[in-house]
């Protein structure tokens, strides 16, 4: 038993191993039954220690909704391996489920459903009762800063800051271990931001999670995570501590730190080929 | 022994979570109900009044037989039309809505998800059912002295597992086509009625239409419901419509399911679960 105990607590929470995801899409241009293929991982490799807190970085199409798409098993992936507490993503998603959540830059609800109808929906497909969840849910939406006597209302009616806390509350009510934060204040207020983000190191506090941020926020990314990792078109630079990466490339911040890896600004705009990209990943 | 009532606990409340969703959603969209309810009567009312028109143009014909079986082929094709909505809404809804890959990554088993969607569409369409046969039959004051409703609701309840069945499979068309899926589950709802009989006998119909007709289960379901109502025929002498409607639900529903399947496997590969709208 407690050689079990002692597997499950050397098991990384996340092990990717080359893995791969290429989309196509029908191309008009080339003909009728032509399709252009684009490969959005290119085999990327990284393991997440329990407890930790990775932010990968990168700009709009890097390839980083896919891989958090792929860590929550909504896709498959075209080569590679990926394991969550050594469970295969791909072959065993099922188990995977019940640790994972996630939460996206859109605050998907149901709009004309108020946020505590949306969380007991939400909660019902992890196998939460009725009387779980009527003690739960209030509570962790004053845990998020959401004012819950405004549950009751539509979500349409909430501001997008708002709609953000109570995505926050619907992946923590199942409680899961690994949670994948998809760009989680984009499109936030500045106070909103700060709030949201006060909460993911209050969550890191206090519950057994491991984070994995994506971001195209450098601060954000620094100020929250234990390692920082630079996704650029499908490839994974580099992961590592803040200092060792701007020791590595001898610069002052992460902004230089991209250059220095890629050629090119951080927030430079995205070429033809870039807006491509976007499409697929 | 455990793990498996735990598991099949957490299953039941997922299935009736998406009940409850349904529910919520229905409640906010009543008036949205209520206008349907009245287009649909207001349409049925065009269909039953056939009868009596061609009564008025000098045809012989028994107005009430006629409009009774009319009224039953409308209140027929509009429950299976509910029943096929509320499971291509299944997917379509939540895409359009953003939360469908919340729904997918979570850890309820689809054939749970599905069943619970099914036992809404079920519940709300028989209800509807019934409130149109109601007010459309006392509306053209329709004489039934000899109707079994009782048996007449059975066949539509035994019906409802194969129309389920069907209708799991319509309901992955939206992911596998975002823009066209949803219009592509009426396709087959239509397609399933034109060949069953809906108003008319089956045996009008050219031949090879009346060879998928034995195929369907709405042939049976009409066949059924007009005997019990029409004739007052009891469920004891129903066996010939009852056992081909138990026969292809028990067949449609895995298949539907596998279906189901494959389509989820094709979104996953093709990153198809992304929003839409």
């Amino acid at each position: 038993m407690s050689e079990l105990i002692e597997l499950h607590r050397v098991t990384p929470a996340v092990d990717v191993r080359d893995l791969r995801k290429v989309f196509s899409r029908r191309d008009k241009k080339a003909g009728r039954f032509a399709r252009k293929k684009r490969v959005v991982l290119h085999g990327i490799t990284f393991t997440m220690q329990r407890g930790e807190c990775v932010a990968i970085l990168g700009q709009n199409g890097s390839g980083k909704s896919t891989l958090v798409r792929l860590l929550s098993t909504l896709l498959f992936n075209d080569g590679g391996s990926a394991h969550v507490f050594g469970h295969d993503v791909f072959a065993n998603p099922r188990p995977v489920r019940r640790l994972v959540n996630r939460v996206s830059v859109e605050a998907s609800f149901f709009k004309k459903m108020s946020a505590g109808e949306n969380l007991h929906y939400a909660a019902r497909f992890y196998g939460m009762g009725p009387s779980e969840t009527r003690v739960k849910i209030p509570e962790i939406l004053g845990k998020v800063g959401f004012p819950v006597d405004r549950r009751t209302e539509p979500m349409e009616n909430l501001s997008r800051g708002m709609q953000q806390k109570v995505a926050l509350a619907r992946a923590l009510l199942t409680s899961p271990v690994l949670l994948l934060l998809d760009e989680p204040t984009t499109g936030l207020d500045p106070r909103s931001k700060l709030e949201v983000q006060e909460f993911i190191r209050d969550v890191r506090r206090t519950h057994d999670s491991t984070i994995l941020l994506c971001t195209h926020d450098l601060a954000e990314a620094e100020a929250l995570a234990d390692r920082v990792g630079i996704l650029d078109r499908g490839e994974l630079l580099f992961l590592e501590t803040v200092p060792e990466i701007l020791e590595r490339f001898e610069v002052e911040t992460l902004e230089q730190a991209f250059f220095a890896a890629t050629g090119r600004a951080f927030e430079a705009e995205v070429d033809e080929d870039d807006e491509d990209r976007e499409v697929f990943a | 022994m455990r793990a498996a009532a735990s598991t099949l606990r957490a299953e039941l409340i997922g299935l009736g979570g998406v009940v409850e969703r349904n529910v919520y959603l229905t409640r906010r969209y009543i008036w949205w109900d209520v206008a349907f309810m009245i287009w649909t009567i207001a349409n049925t009312l065009t269909i039953v009044f056939i009868a009596k028109g061609i009564e008025a143009t000098g045809g012989q014909i028994d107005v009430n037989r006629a409009t009774t079986t009319l009224l039953i082929g409308a209140v027929v094709w509009a429950y299976l039309g509910i029943l096929f909505e509320f499971m291509t809404e299944t997917v379509a809804w939540e895409r359009w809505e953003g939360t469908i890959e919340y729904t997918f990554m979570a850890p309820l088993s689809r054939a749970m998800h599905l069943a619970g969607a099914g036992f809404f569409a079920v519940l709300y369409g028989l209800i509807r059912a019934i409130i149109l046969f109601i007010v459309v039959a006392s509306f053209v004051d329709l004489q039934m002295p000899n109707a079994d409703f009782l048996a007449a609701f059975v066949v539509l309840v035994v019906a409802s597992l194969s129309f389920i069945g069907i209708g799991i499979m319509t309901a992955v068309l939206p992911l596998i086509s975002p823009e066209k899926g949803a219009q592509l589950g009426f396709v087959a709802q239509g397609m399933l009625l034109v060949v069953s009989g809906v108003y008319y006998p089956v045996d009008v119909l050219p031949q090879w239409m009346q060879w998928i007709s034995v195929i369907s289960p709405a042939t049976y379901a009409l066949d059924g419901i007009r005997g019990a109502i029409l004739n007052g025929a009891g469920l004891s002498t129903m066996w010939d419509e009852i056992w081909p409607l138990l026969l292809i639900g028990v067949v449609s529903a895995p298949i539907g399911l596998w279906v189901f399947r494959r389509g989820e496997m094709y979104a996953k590969k093709h990153g198809k679960l992304k929003r839409s709208g």
